[in-house]
């Protein structure tokens, strides 16, 4: 199905990935927020912290490719061009901080000479040279990063939450984990 | 959002009181979820002690020193290896119970946040040791000399961190906020009793340092075995000196370094292998003496070096950074170092470096 035949939602691998990047992102913020935050789970967390963060990165680099060769819905006829500009570029800014946060995070972890373990003896191997001062820029890095892209994700959810309950212009079924059949 | 202010005054909508609702209603889903992410970091909790009120704490105690550890600041770095003797493989699958040589890193220290201390006899010492495993895991573990810690509790440790703190009118602490601590914290008073029957060493080569947390190790076959660990010193056994350490501020440091240069330091790592009942969720309570004891191999430290030269400074020795064999105890306390010792290697990482009062001169001597 293409553009020209009147495909209203992204691809069905589109939206897999979709939903599963975001139920590993949500968690993942959740994590993160908590685990800085506690004592009594921080071990338990930051064990699930490292592994869910390579993750990420593995499937949204799985994702990003699967993108380039999928055929993308049209941007629904309610978005002017500023609207559709924007949306554009936060999905790039999107795709860039689920890349570059993981990297920023095992980078961190080899400049502060920590073993990067995963799961039982599987570690990763370092990145980056130990240095103390690297690795307080980058862990600065990390927390930065996740509130920015704790923003992101709010803008991009308040957006499409405007445009399908305030506008009602059928957004969410774009990416809706169930098929929607056009009109 | 200028941009969808601009769409919804183009749109003229104002005056539709249902096209109003729903977009408050965005604005308050929206809120509603940053809160939800927000209350998981604890945002408006400012009661609950996180590993950032820890630190706070310390800094309060001890005072601010720029670049040097919350606690255990006043140190020096070691270095040898851990000769296995494979005995502990009946025990744990960690390939450092694997016959064989494993090179250390480590670091002698003194408790307090005030890295120019005096040494005194009568302070906690540390050891801190970085197994470095062939297939790339490590074994960090952070000992002190006492058989059995002090507190219970994380709450415990920070709650008598501030009973300790200097009162700022007089620069001393309140003894009557440690009389209150003690009174509402008997297993510290029982902790206390059995740590001053093992009366301190001479110095830190002939110190036992205690792991004091207990652990699983874990065998080929799955098999859990609580555990607790101590590496005992083949240097013999002197009792402390008061009088040596008149003098010099660093004698404690000064002695070890001496002792290190004139022949390889060596200490046995001897592995307790507790009993379904023996608490492993309490570090203030020993396990009776009867528990079987394993020897696992044999520690040699052979080179001593500033904190300036040497690569301990750098290092975190978290006591939950084990190696696939090892896993954590339901005792509070190791999460909670986990989270503060990270807290405190994240504020010193980026800290301007202080030279440290044992110098690098003072190492060549």
């Amino acid at each position: 199905m293409s553009a020209a035949t009147g495909q209203r939602q992204f691809p069905v691998l589109m939206r897999v990935f979709h939903w599963l990047t975001a139920a590993m992102v949500l968690t993942m913020l959740g994590i993160g927020l908590a685990m800085v935050a506690s004592l009594a789970d921080y071990h338990r967390l930051v064990s699930i912290h490292r592994p869910l963060g390579i993750l990420i990165l593995i499937v949204v680099v799985i994702r990003f490719i699967n993108r380039r060769f999928s055929t993308l819905p049209p941007f629904p006829a309610t978005m002017s061009p500023q609207e559709r500009s924007v949306a554009s570029a936060s999905e790039l800014l999107l795709y860039a901080l689920l890349v570059v946060q993981p990297l920023v995070g095992w980078g961190m972890l080899s400049a502060a000479r920590y073993p990067i373990m995963l799961y039982g003896s599987l570690h990763l191997f370092p990145i980056l040279p130990h240095s103390v001062m690297l690795y307080a820029v980058l862990r600065t890095a990390h927390t930065v990063l996740a509130y920015l892209l704790f923003l992101t994700f709010l803008a991009h959810f308040g957006a499409v939450l405007f445009h399908t309950w305030v506008v009602r212009d059928g957004t969410f079924s774009r990416m809706a984990p169930w098929r929607v059949r056009a009109h | 959002m200028a941009l969808y202010l601009s769409c919804f005054l183009r749109e003229s909508k104002l005056a539709d009181t249902r096209y109003l609702g729903r977009l408050a209603g965005t604005g308050i889903v929206v809120l509603g979820v940053a809160g939800v992410f927000l209350y998981l970091g604890g945002w408006f909790n400012t009661e609950t002690l996180t590993p950032a009120r820890f630190a706070d704490g310390f800094e309060r105690a001890d005072g601010i020193h720029s670049g040097f550890r919350l606690n255990h600041a006043k140190g020096v770095c070691v270095s040898g290896s851990f000769e296995s003797n494979g005995r502990g493989t009946r025990l744990s699958k960690a390939v450092v119970f694997q016959a064989g040589r494993i090179p250390i890193i480590g670091r002698f220290s003194l408790a307090g946040g005030d890295p120019y201390i005096a040494d005194e006899p009568e302070m906690v010492r540390g050891l801190g040791l970085l197994f470095k495993l062939p297939d790339g895991e490590e074994w960090r573990t952070a000992m002190i000399n006492t058989p059995v810690f002090a507190v219970s509790t994380p709450q415990a440790f920070y709650d008598r961190l501030v009973a300790s703190q200097p009162d700022p009118r007089t620069g001393k602490p309140d003894p009557r906020k440690m009389a209150g601590f003690l009174a509402s914290h008997p297993e510290t008073v029982r902790a206390a009793k059995i740590i001053r029957s093992h009366p301190a060493s001479s110095g830190f080569d002939n110190s036992t340092y205690y792991g004091l947390n207990a652990f699983w190790f874990v065998d080929g076959s799955g098999t859990s075995t609580p555990v607790r660990w101590s590496v005992v010193p083949e240097q013999p056994f002197a009792a402390a000196d008061t009088a040596v350490a008149q003098g010099d501020r660093n004698y404690l440091f000064d002695a070890l370094i001496a002792s290190i240069h004139q022949h390889p330091l060596q200490w046995r790592l001897i592995v307790t292998i507790g009993q379904p009942n023996d608490p492993t969720n309490d570090a203030t309570l020993p396990w009776p003496d009867a528990r079987e004891q394993l020897e696992a191999g044999t520690l040699t430290l052979d080179r001593v070096e500033s904190e300036a030269t040497g690569r301990c400074r750098d290092i975190n020795f978290d006591p939950l950074i084990l190696p696939e064999g090892m896993a954590p105890s339901d005792d509070p306390l190791l999460s909670a170092r986990s989270a503060v010792y990270s807290q405190s290697f994240t504020r010193r990482a980026g800290e301007q470096k202080l030279p440290s009062a044992v110098t690098p001169s003072e190492v060549r001597k």
